[in-house]
């Protein structure tokens, strides 16, 4: 097995600073009750999320629903303010800036570089809005662009994503799933940034679009240079679009590590678990399969410890009732697990 | 005893008939349902799968309509633990809501759907609704219909099943509501059932849903567009395109030897593991299929899939239909380029 690329990020990772850095990143909701809306509990959507994601790559999110990818992804670009925790990012205008504590005026200049593509395709567009409104609403937003201008960088955008440009005075109803996310994603793309965080893009997608969809995604990010912040539930998918995998439970970040090393040497259980949890396209039967019992934590009322005790097979009196801390325990590796050096866990290949 | 034939569909062809233009959603589709198997029907969307699926349990919504074809199904009444009789209906000529529909639907043909949240009405308890179906197929009270209902809980693995029974469906998560829907009919169809569950979810319900089988005997029809699920769950695949059956054959035989080009494409289009993990990090891109699926209206000379297909022989697939053709024994194709493999082509 050939190792050169994964060695050759790891000493990127060394040579320049990430292009975005997450620290401490938490998102509490309220709960709220009776007449007076007392607050009685927090739902800890994001509690307490360290990562980073180097300029030029692609970092896929994954955890089951609810786990918070969304969230994280929502509050990077400030869609949703965060509760605590820095936003760190590196604008090629306004330099390294806490994107946490922008307002308003400054909030547009980083969304001009700053991006999001959306999971329904049918949703995230205006109806009532044409192809040529939607996809240069951000340009007129930000006053990049305007009258003929506007219109040639929209057909411009339009080919880029495979559309073609006379459609611009069409509405979205006219367009299949596949062809709308191609809508959202030059929208995303009319301003030319440098980051996108992309929301269960593909999902939605019959598998036919979703492998042209995919392809596009990969085209666009080695033609104008893009980082990518993938998030999906699909591994398969991740794993294939990915260079680096940051692997979520109940608001909190378990594991991080690049691809190949995730999916071949896993560090935490739940990961583990997911790895063997993967349907594979390959009728051979195999043999080991970790079956998670119970339901996922409730972020209401998470249990104590590590959120993952009452369903790990590796459990010790120590993971009861102290939280590990999210450590280093390779160059570029990064587990929150008390037993990670100690244990021996299975990867996806070992599981076949 | 294993190879008991249930259900037999033969020709199906279920049209809907709108403003627009008639939609062929089903058009001529031979499957065979065999207890204790599990059938996976595999397509994208719109290529008539789910509809298939209706059409077996007389549930086709309007304005469609079972135009031709025969649904034969092969009942077993049980008398005693040891005998018992076998009863041959045939579905298509029973009306919808006939006493004897209502009576095999939900009973001995029974459907879990895609998303568990709406299979269930809102504002009655779990225990209620599965009272409801047990008291309308079988002769009991409410005290036992309640105790059966908390048994079927408890061995769908829903943990305190004597809580549960109690519960709103709002009150359960998603896993838990899908696993409170399955009981133990002859043929269970699964209309995608784990497309809203997360992996480790899926695998819980996948692994409940073999047990049951394996515990009843039961048929399943697994209906889905993920290829990696098929090939855990079925023995048997048809695949699905513009309301044909294009492919059928054993599960192995589908994912090692596709003849079809629209099979084999599908299989290309999809991230693929064990590849992504041996390149180590280099990239590459998927194989697509060029255009998309047709307008439902539009009806194609020849075979549906020849604008996309790579094989496409100009004046044969744009003009003559292809027939069955059976390639081996058990693998079945419509495809043009198999004409002079076949065993024994047969017309449809």
């Amino acid at each position: 097995m050939t190792k050169q690329t994964n060695t050759h990020s790891a000493s990127q990772i060394q040579a320049q600073p990430p292009l975005l850095e997450v620290k401490a990143l938490k998102k509490y909701f309220p709960i709220q009750r009776g007449f007076f809306k007392r607050v009685v509990g927090h739902v800890k959507a994001v509690d307490g999320v360290d990562f980073y994601v180097n300029e030029g790559e692609t970092m896929g999110l994954v955890g089951e629903s609810g786990c918070g990818k969304t969230t994280t992804g929502r509050c990077i670009l400030k869609a949703i303010a965060p509760s605590s925790g820095e936003i760190w990012f590196q604008d090629p205008n306004l330099g390294r800036i806490d994107v946490s504590t922008l307002e308003h005026e400054q909030l547009i200049h980083v969304r001009r570089n700053m991006r999001m593509i959306f999971q329904d395709p049918y949703a995230s567009l205006n109806p009532r809005m044409t192809l040529l409104e939607i996809v240069g609403a951000p340009l007129r937003a930000m006053n990049l662009a305007s009258g003929k201008e506007l219109e040639d960088r929209v057909a411009e955008m339009l080919r880029r994503v495979g559309l073609r440009p006379e459609y611009m005075r069409r509405y979205p109803h006219a367009f299949s799933g596949g062809q709308r996310q191609r809508i959202g994603l030059a929208r995303a793309l009319a301003p030319q940034p440098k980051f996108l965080v992309c929301d269960e893009p593909v999902s939605a997608l019959d598998v036919s679009v979703q492998a042209q969809i995919l392809n596009l995604l990969q085209e666009l990010q080695e033609e104008m240079g893009l980082t990518y912040l993938f998030v999906a539930h699909d591994l398969s998918v991740v794993a294939h679009i990915s260079e680096r995998v940051a692997v979520m439970y109940v608001g909190k970040m378990v594991e991080m590590a690049t691809t190949h090393e995730l999916f071949m040497t896993p560090k935490h259980p739940y990961t583990e678990a997911l790895m063997s949890a993967i349907p594979r396209p390959d009728p051979t039967p195999r043999d080991k399969r970790i079956l998670l019992t119970g339901e996922v934590a409730n972020p209401a009322k998470p249990p104590s410890g590590c959120y993952f005790h009452p369903r790990c097979t590796y459990v010790k009196d120590i993971c009861k009732t102290e939280e590990p801390a999210f450590d280093e325990i390779s160059p570029g590796h990064f587990v929150k697990c008390h037993r990670a050096a100690e244990l021996n866990l299975s990867g996806v290949m070992n599981l076949a | 005893m294993s190879d008991q034939v249930l259900a037999e569909i033969k020709n199906l062809h279920t049209y809907f008939y709108l403003a627009e233009g008639v939609v062929r959603a089903v058009d001529g589709v031979d499957l065979t349902i065999k207890a204790g198997r599990t059938l996976g029907i595999v397509g994208e969307s719109g290529c008539g799968k789910s509809i298939t699926a209706l059409s077996l349990m007389q549930l086709v919504p309007s304005p469609g309509k079972i135009e031709e074809g025969e649904i034969t199904y092969y009942q077993t009444i049980h008398q005693t633990e040891s005998a018992s009789t076998s009863n041959v209906i045939e579905i298509t000529k029973l009306k919808p809501n006939s006493r004897e529909m209502r009576a095999i639907r939900g009973n001995q043909i029974s459907m879990v759907f895609q998303e568990p949240m709406a299979a269930m009405l809102p504002v009655r308890t779990v225990g209620a609704q599965i009272m409801e179906a047990i008291m309308l197929h079988q002769q009991v009270n409410k005290v036992e219909a309640r105790e059966r209902a908390i048994d079927i809980l408890a061995r769908a693995k829903l943990p305190n099943a004597d809580r549960i029974v109690d519960t709103y469906p709002f009150q359960l998560s998603g896993g838990m509501r899908q696993r409170a829907l399955s009981c133990n009919p002859d043929i269970l169809i699964a209309d995608e059932p784990t497309t809203a569950l997360d992996v480790t979810t899926e695998a819980q319900i996948l692994d409940l849903m073999r047990e049951l089988q394996r515990e009843y005997n039961m048929a399943i029809m697994y209906i889905t567009h993920n290829l990696g699920v098929i090939a855990e769950m079925a023995q048997e695949v048809a695949v699905m395109y513009m309301g044909k059956v294009v492919e059928q054959t054993d599960v192995a035989s589908i994912f090692r030897n596709p003849l079809h080009p629209y099979t084999q494409a599908l299989l290309r289009s999809i991230p693929q593991l064990d590849d992504v993990m041996a390149r180590a990090g280099q990239k590459k891109r998927l194989e697509t299929i060029k255009g998309m699926v047709p307008d439902p209206y539009s009806v194609l000379p020849g075979c549906s899939f020849h604008p996309r297909c790579p094989q496409f022989m100009e004046g044969v697939c744009n003009e003559v239909e292809p027939a069955v053709i059976e390639v081996e024994p058990g693998h079945i194709v419509r495809c043009h380029l198999y004409a002079s493999r076949s065993t024994k082509a047969r017309a449809n």
